[in-house]
């Protein structure tokens, strides 16, 4: 197989990645990216845990030191299993807080402190530069065993340096495509994300395929393997309990710490759900990646000459049997192994680079706080793409530095131990409300340097930046600073060594800098958040698309922008989307133009909190209260709070010419109330002094004083009924009447009204009337029932103008209501008056046939309404129609 | 000859009322019940004085008094305005469109017998 068929093919791969992530991102985009909630894709995108360094490595640790290789995959599995409730809180803090990284949820956590961010960005960075480098130099050295099988048919050979430089080159174009599409730091890398679960597939068939062939193709089956590994030097069960558990505790830490684990674990989380699925798949993911490592092992070392490196038995032994497309399918896990760490580690630094130190360096150096408007956006993109572009720079030059010649694990572990220095600061951060910013910001840089001092700069070798005599002797000759033997303590691990010494101090610094230091109250309020955000974020959680969610951004809008206002709003927003109604699809468009509308009346932070609180299903974050607190300490935003206030202050005003208007127009409805009432008493006594004075004179005929006599009875009657309908209405109004309920039948209640009626005065009225229809049983209060009635009857003998009055009383309805119409055949009520009918005083004809003061209808609406039901008039009956309603 | 004068009232009982002492005193009484034909009875009757109810249906006595007071021909016209309004408002819309005489009903009758002889002069 040639070389460049090995380039074509990984190019072709490399391509369907292209593909694969901008598919993934389109599907995103459009909203059809419901499966990327799958629990399964972002189990997969967890295996970037699984970098070339356990790919290839897994076996070479193998072959060098036995079954030690099983704690890499022992830790995380005691996390994902053992700790799940603290990945819960750590997803659930990233949701909550929209936790970028690693060093912005240190910083967030710590009252915001950028010094922090800036720590751990350096420790992230110089913690992975040299795993990236151990990525690139995987590659190179998997084609160059290409290289090396291929030149013997006359191949070219590969120049490594060129080789990585180019895979550089193209990881940071694919990086900077898919990682830095968007600018919010609360989006997923859709597209990237897609395209690491399919090189996660990639790698386990892969390293399964190789796997089953040395277990059945070169071995005799699993028996005869078994046999093998027995009698191999792997097999002896050689524990040291210290470098065991501290392998362990590494790779769990590592598991929670590592940038690029943060990245897939916690920022690109979905769905908090998500993780019950990953708790016992990714352990079963890494069960089968470590499966056949001992087999591979095993057979490498017994069947490929003396010295073959055993780190790639997993190429080599495939090539040796002339396998060649089981080579290639290798070489395209180890690719994707390679490649999907690189990517995702690198948009999780340029991230931390761009936002702990890119962005804070550009913002002080252009002073001018009121000027950083539009571009600001531009420059945090621009500023990740130099941070991708930079990480692998950097990636790249420690791979020319260090010659590649490292064992790949020793760089691996070196890592681990580097970014488990986070640890610390993390755990605490999360459980610990009195850790502080001075203990972080201790405990990080002693543990950092310790690390750095014992672990990393001796990494480099002999002839590196720590000499030999330093290493031998002590710094200065100082022995009990030996880098490898601190306190003259000497014979452990150096591994083992440096996380001791590292851990111990790093946890001393913090837990003593955090007793001894005070925190600043965003230090309180953002532990509180942090350690009790279980308390603060309810249960809800994922982005659903749905009418409630546009109902809840209608409620909120209504109650900051006002009722008409963000119905407007919305009713325009749902047209341009071509529907009717009030709810529109919470495009993004429309939540930013929502957010635009909102931040006027409550400033940006306040506006997005809002709106994201209901679109994102999190709390109001402290993040976004701290932003609002951060606004009033610029110039910028004392303006905008200035314009907020006066905004307030407008509407206050408004509210309050509005509460004026109310009680202008009640004064004076309480003014022709009164005139009306005045009207209406000294009416009839008018006409009861003058007739009195009139009798009192005397020397009168007989028929005279009696006629006088019986306008003084009848207007005096009319008095009383005024008061008594009167004092009626003002208890009914007041709502201190008492019902009277009780069992009883509509057809009595009718028949009691029509029989009190006729008594009265009018005309008389046949009224018609089915009684089978009325036989209905009915729990209300009957007395003011029947008072309705009689009304509407005595109303209907007083103006009913027909020449042989009928008032027909049907009863229907369905459902709940009862309905009881009182239609006459006379002329009915104009249209122009039947709005105003109900209104007190309002007497449509003269008053002196009408008898009544106006009340009567008021009243019956009144009772109607006590009793539940209502009193209308209805429209287009012929005569007049009153319908009253009653529930059943 | 006796003097005319035109009530202009909507309630049967109080024109009935005003009309026995009125006519009893001697005058020669006209009645109207309706605001808005009430110009028209006036010009009709060319009264010597006029007694104007504020709450007609059609158009207020107000309105009318303000129309009387606009025309030369009876803007010399005296009026007495009965109403059973009895706020200080009313009294005061009433000076300010020249009433000559307000009372509030209910009234002693021998009170507007006198408010009548003084306003038109009469012994």
């Amino acid at each position: 197989m040639g070389f460049n068929l090995l380039i074509v093919v990984s190019l072709a791969y490399v391509v369907l990645l292209f593909l694969v992530a901008f598919w993934g991102d389109a599907r995103a985009r459009s909203g059809r990216g419901g499966w990327l909630r799958s629990p399964i894709v972002y189990t997969l995108s967890l295996s970037i845990y699984c970098t070339a360094w356990t790919f290839y490595g897994a076996v070479g640790y193998a072959a060098r030191s036995g079954l030690e290789f099983v704690t890499i995959y022992l830790g995380p599995t005691l996390v994902m299993v053992g700790w799940w409730w603290v990945l819960r809180k750590l997803v659930r803090i990233g949701r909550a807080q929209r936790i970028t990284s690693i060093a912005d949820l240190i910083s967030s956590r710590y009252g915001k402190s950028n010094l922090l961010g800036v720590i751990v960005t350096l420790l992230a960075v110089i913690g992975t530069t040299p795993y990236i480098a151990l990525q690139l130099q995987s590659v190179v050295l998997s084609y160059d065993v290409f290289a090396g099988h291929s030149s013997v048919d006359g191949g070219e050979s590969a120049n490594p340096e060129a080789t990585a430089f180019w895979i550089a080159v193209g990881l940071a174009a694919f990086t900077v495509l898919f990682g830095t599409r968007n600018l919010d730091a609360n989006e997923r890398h859709h597209g990237v994300v897609t395209a690491i679960a399919l090189e996660a597939v990639v790698k386990l068939v892969a390293l399964l395929a190789v796997g089953i062939f040395v277990v059945w193709g070169v071995g005799g089956g699993p028996g005869d393997i078994a046999r093998t590994i027995e009698a191999s030097p792997i097999a002896i069960w050689d524990i040291q309990t210290g470098r065991w558990v501290t392998m362990l505790f590494l790779a769990a830490a590592a598991f929670l710490t590592l940038p690029r684990m943060f990245q897939v674990l916690v920022v690109e989380n979905v769905e908090e759900n998500q993780l019950a699925t990953a708790s016992w798949a990714f352990p079963l993911y890494m069960f089968l990646m470590s499966l056949f490592v001992i087999p591979i092992a095993v057979v490498g070392l017994a069947t490929l000459p003396e010295g073959s490196n055993p780190d790639l038995f997993v190429l080599t032994v495939p090539l040796h049997y002339e396998r060649s497309g089981l080579a290639m399918l290798t070489f395209l896990g180890g690719f994707s192994s390679a490649t999907s760490m690189v990517i995702v580690a690198s948009i999780a630094l340029s991230t931390m680079v761009s936002n702990h130190i890119v962005m804070p360096i550009w913002l002080s150096a252009r002073s001018g706080g009121a000027a950083m408007s539009g571009d600001v956006r531009h420059v945090v993109l621009v500023a990740r793409r130099v941070s991708i572009a930079g990480v692998l720079v950097l990636g790249w030059l420690y791979y020319r530095m260090s010659g590649g010649g490292e064992a790949l694990a020793a760089i691996g572990l070196i890592s681990f131990a580097g970014v488990s220095q986070v640890l610390p600061a993390m755990i605490g951060g999360l459980f610990w409300r009195g850790a502080t910013r001075v203990g972080a910001a201790l405990g990080l840089s002693i543990g950092f340097a310790i690390w750095a001092y014992a672990l990393f700069l001796p990494s480099f070798g002999d002839a590196g930046i720590i000499s030999a005599k330093v290493l031998a002797e002590g710094p200065f000759g100082v022995g009990w600073l030996r880098p490898q033997a601190f306190f003259n303590i000497s014979g452990l691990d150096p591994v083992v060594h440096a996380i001791f010494w590292s851990m111990t101090f790093n946890i001393l610094a913090f837990v003593i800098g955090s007793i001894l230091s005070f925190p600043r109250p965003v230090e309180r309020l953002q532990g509180a958040q942090f350690v009790n955000v279980f308390e603060h974020s309810g249960t809800a959680q994922g982005w659903t698309h749905g009418a409630a969610e546009s109902e809840d951004l209608l409620v909120m809008a209504q109650r900051i922008m006002g009722a008409r206002e963000a119905q407007e709003l919305f009713q325009a927003e749902t047209a341009r989307q071509g529907r009717e109604g009030y709810l529109p699809d919470t495009t993004p468009d429309f939540l930013r133009s929502l957010e635009r509308e909102l931040s006027g009346s409550v400033g940006a932070a306040t506006a997005h909190a809002m709106v994201s609180q209901i679109v994102g299903r999190a709390s109001v974050s402290v993040d976004d209260l701290m932003a609002v607190a951060d606004e009033t300490q610029q110039i910028l935003e004392y303006s905008n709070q200035l314009e907020t206030k006066s905004e307030e202050l407008t509407r206050t005003m408004r509210q309050l010419s509005e509460a004026n208007e109310k009680l202008t127009a009640l004064s004076i409805q309480k003014d022709a109330f009164l005139s009306q009432i005045s009207h209406e008493l000294r009416t009839p006594m008018t006409s009861i002094r003058a007739f009195s004075e009139i009798l009192k004179e005397g020397g009168m005929e007989d028929d005279q004083t009696r006629k006088y006599s019986s306008i003084i009875q009848d207007e005096a009657i009319r008095l009383t009924r005024l008061l008594d309908d009167l004092l009626d209405l003002s208890v009914l109004e007041a709502g201190q009447v008492t019902l009277n309920i009780q069992s009883g039948n509509l057809s009595d209640v009718i028949e009691r009204a029509v029989s009190a009626a006729a008594s009265g005065d009018g005309r008389g009225i046949e009224i018609k009337r089915s009684r089978a229809r009325e036989d209905i049983g009915i729990e209300t209060d009957t007395d003011r029932l029947a008072q309705v009635f009689i009304n509407l009857i005595a109303n209907a003998r007083k103006y009913c103008d027909a020449d042989a009055p009928v008032l027909k009383i049907s009863v229907g309805g369905e459902g709940q209501m009862l309905e009881i119409d009182f239609v006459d055949n006379g002329s009915g009520i104009p249209k122009a008056s039947q709005s105003m009918i109900f209104e007190k005083f309002s007497r449509l004809t003269d008053q002196q046939k009408a008898g009544g003061a106006g009340l009567g209808l008021a009243i019956c609406r009144e009772i109607m309404d006590k009793l539940g039901g209502s009193v209308t008039y209805l429209p287009g009956q012929g005569g007049a129609a009153f319908r009253v309603t009653l529930p059943r | 000859m006796a003097k005319q004068i035109l009530l202009i009232e909507d309630e049967p009982n109080i024109i009935e009322a005003i009309s026995f002492i009125l006519s009893r005193d001697g005058w020669d009484v006209a009645t109207h019940a309706n605001g808005e034909t009430a110009m028209d009875a006036i010009a009709r009757h060319a009264p010597d004085v006029l007694v104007l109810d504020v709450m007609l249906p059609g158009r207020s006595g107000y309105e009318i008094l303000q129309d009387v007071r606009g025309r030369a021909e009876t803007a010399h016209i005296p009026v007495l305005m009965l109403t059973a309004r009895g706020q200080k408002k009313d009294r005061e819309t009433a000076d300010r469109l020249g009433v000559t005489r307000f009372m509030t009903k209910p009234f002693s009758n021998a009170e507007v017998l006198s408010a009548l002889r003084e306003i038109t002069g009469a012994a």
